[in-house]
């Protein structure tokens, strides 16, 4: 039985370049799900083949059990939301909105109730008359979902939507376009290069690079469960280890010696043997910094290190701890501000603590992913004098 | 320091004053001269005569003019379309060419500008012969009869306009074509719009600017057209050019030519004033649409 929306082993080649390679997704109807990627890794070609824009050279995609491959893109029920809106200039806020009525010849008084009911729902009767150049970013964005809503899709499809707004705009968007999903209750297909939208938007995301499927799931098990060194790096900040198994404690953890650092404990959800080799992705906020050597408490790793460097921004602070010949990122929730509490300073020497589940073990390493890692650590410097001072 | 509205108002007027000196000088009074020439009687040498008359202005009603007026605007008319049929596409296929194409297939466009009008007019008489290569090649189609002109009739003149005027729609075209943002077709096929559709409710709107350019620089010179009926045209394809010329050349009727001069600057200046109240009418826009 197939999804309601399936992509089957779809490819597609530009000259030299494989923008899709062998994607297989099965969309559920109703979700909101994401294409996350980095520019250039497939993730609009594959909207743009859905949409009738793109041919593939191999495979099929599904809608509803109905191969798609010989409908031209007006008689697919799919509509597309561009990244750049593509309002029609020379037509009104109105006329945008009821362009594919009309084209579809309904009859007028149909074609004035549902603008009518669409500009209701994007909250912009009063500017019916505008044109595109009178009304603003945000306004745009909601006269294109308007106009692609109106005819009732299947499948929405979202390339970039937001990519245009300013930050503020963009984080009001998004709670808007998750209440239009609730109202409106369709399928949502999302592309982006923004893990925050999609993390927030999402039912699932499927991560690509390169043109390929990285991962699918939902927000949390892309987050906290990364099958890749990829996957961990372009999602939120991490740490990579490079360990190799020594010893199994138990059915579900086991020993790593991790070269140039310590012995920690992990969990071995990959059942790892001795002498296996296997890369673990911890997350910054994942640490916990202690000034005090912590109590020993089964399945905690415990390692001594010195603060590097020190960022305070206001809802966490970012340390850079050095252990051994690793520099790792260290995330500080502010639980709780005490101003007389000592905060953590350069140059300290501190203990690092962590859960053996906090460190998750990865299918697939490439060393060139550490460039991802947004949390670009700042280079090493003398402190700051009046700090030098103090210790 | 900051400039008051009455200063920067005279500076702008001293700005604009050379181009609308040189306007004036061999512009307007030499238009306004042959506006007030037809009023002239004619002197018997072929000069203009002392005092005013009506005497042009009655003889300007001359039975032949009718079927003249009326050809000199139907070629014009029959030009400017055939010349935007053609130059709606080829203006959509450069402006959606990729970008090393587009000055290659320009460079097309502007390269019979380099050889003279004459000239080309003079080859479209030899391809046009009786003996010529094209009459040979239908022919030889049996597409046409040993003793049909090829040369020497309306359809020839209309050809050659074509031919010369083409460049001339082309190029406000592409201009409009070239800036016109193609994604807006994707999105109108996303929403239902077949490719004819498409073409028409939103790409043929969105060039609308180089449309009406192109009817303007193609349908105001075909109007005054002279040299292409001349030579290519015969007894019946003369078209007013050709009578002016005939006036002052061989008749020697200058307030006579003069008179004909004037009937075709206010023809000329009728679409043009109607297409700049038509686009007055939408300058909200069109203002914007510039920036």
């Amino acid at each position: 039985m197939p999804e309601f929306l399936e992509f089957e082993g779809v490819s597609k080649r530009f000259g030299p370049l494989l923008a899709v390679d062998n994607v297989s997704l099965s969309i559920k109807r109703g979700e909101i799900f994401s294409l996350l990627g980095p520019s250039g890794c497939g993730k609009t070609t594959l909207l743009r083949m859905l949409g009738g824009f793109e041919t593939p050279d191999r495979g099929r995609i599904l809608l509803d059990g109905e191969d798609l491959a010989e409908l031209p893109p007006n008689q697919r029920k799919v509509n597309t939301i561009f990244q750049n809106y593509a309002l029609f200039p020379h037509l009104s806020v109105w006329d945008n909105i009821a362009f594919g009525l009309e084209v579809a010849r309904r009859p007028a008084r149909e074609i004035r109730a549902e603008v009518e009911r669409m500009l209701a729902l994007i909250q912009m009767q009063d500017q019916a008359h505008k044109k595109p150049h009178q009304i603003s970013g945000g306004q745009k964005q909601r006269v294109a979902i308007a106009r692609a809503l109106i005819l009732k899709p299947r499948v929405l499809l979202l390339d970039e939507p937001l990519a245009a707004l300013d930050l503020k705009l963009r984080q009001r968007m998004l709670i808007e376009l998750d209440a239009i999903h609730d109202e409106v209750g369709i399928t949502f297909l999302y592309v982006t290069h923004d893990q925050g939208e999609a993390m927030s938007l999402s039912d699932r995301i499927a991560v690509m690079d390169r043109g390929r499927i990285e991962q699918v799931g939902t927000p949390a098990q892309i987050y906290e469960a990364p099958t890749s060194s990829f996957v961990a790096a372009f999602i939120g900040d991490t740490n990579f280890f490079e360990g190799a198994a020594v010893e199994v404690l138990n059915a579900d953890y086991l020993r790593l010696t991790v070269e140039g650092f310590a012995d920690v404990v992990c969990f071995n959800d990959k059942q790892l043997r001795p002498g296996q080799l296997v890369y673990l992705s911890i997350r910054p906020e994942k640490f916990r910094l202690h000034r005090e050597r912590p109590p020993d408490k089964p399945l905690h790793n415990v390692v001594r290190g010195r603060v590097e460097d020190v960022i305070y921004l206001g809802s966490h602070t970012r340390c850079w701890v050095r252990v051994g010949d690793y520099r790792i990122a260290v995330y500080q929730q502010h639980s709780r501000f005490l101003l007389d509490e000592q905060p953590i300073r350069w140059q300290e020497d501190v203990w690092l603590s962590f859960h053996a589940d906090d460190g998750y073990m990865l299918e697939r390493y490439r060393e060139a992913d550490e460039d991802l890692i947004q949390a670009a650590a700042p280079g090493l410097g003398a402190p700051p004098a009046a700090e030098r001072a103090t210790l | 320091m900051k400039r008051r509205p009455w200063q920067r108002r005279r500076d702008e007027w001293l700005l604009t004053l050379p181009s609308l000196g040189w306007l004036l000088l061999l512009f307007v009074i030499p238009t306004a001269l042959v506006f007030a020439m037809a009023f002239r009687p004619v002197d018997p040498y072929g000069g203009i005569g002392a005092g005013w008359t009506l005497a042009t202005l009655r003889s300007l009603g001359n039975p032949n003019y009718p079927a003249i007026v009326w050809r000199t605007l139907w070629i014009s008319a029959a030009t400017t379309v055939f010349c935007v049929l053609l130059a709606v596409p080829a203006g959509y296929g450069m402006g959606r060419a990729p970008a090393a194409w587009r000055s290659r297939l320009l460079l097309l466009v502007i390269v019979p500008f380099w050889t003279s009008f004459l000239i080309r007019v003079f080859a479209w008489k030899l391809l046009l012969h009786p003996e010529g290569p094209i009459k040979r090649l239908l022919l030889f189609l049996r597409l046409t009869e040993p003793g049909a002109p090829l040369l020497y009739c309306s359809a020839a003149v209309l050809l050659v306009q074509v031919y010369t005027f083409l460049p001339f729609a082309i190029l406000p075209l592409y201009a409009a074509a070239e800036k016109f943002d193609f994604s807006l077709l994707e999105a109108a096929r996303d929403l239902g719009a077949s490719r004819a559709t498409a073409f028409r409710r939103v790409f043929l709107p969105g060039v609308r600017r180089g449309l009406l350019t192109a009817v303007l620089m193609v349908f105001i010179p075909s109007l005054g057209s002279y040299v292409i009926p001349d030579l290519v045209g015969g007894t019946t394809s003369e078209m007013l050019g050709n009578k002016i010329a005939q006036r002052t050349f061989v008749d020697r009727n200058l307030p006579h030519a003069s008179g004909l001069s004037a009937l075709l600057t206010l023809a000329v200046l009728a679409p043009l004033a109607a297409m700049w109240l038509l686009q007055r009418q939408r300058a909200p826009w069109l203002a914007k649409e510039g920036e």
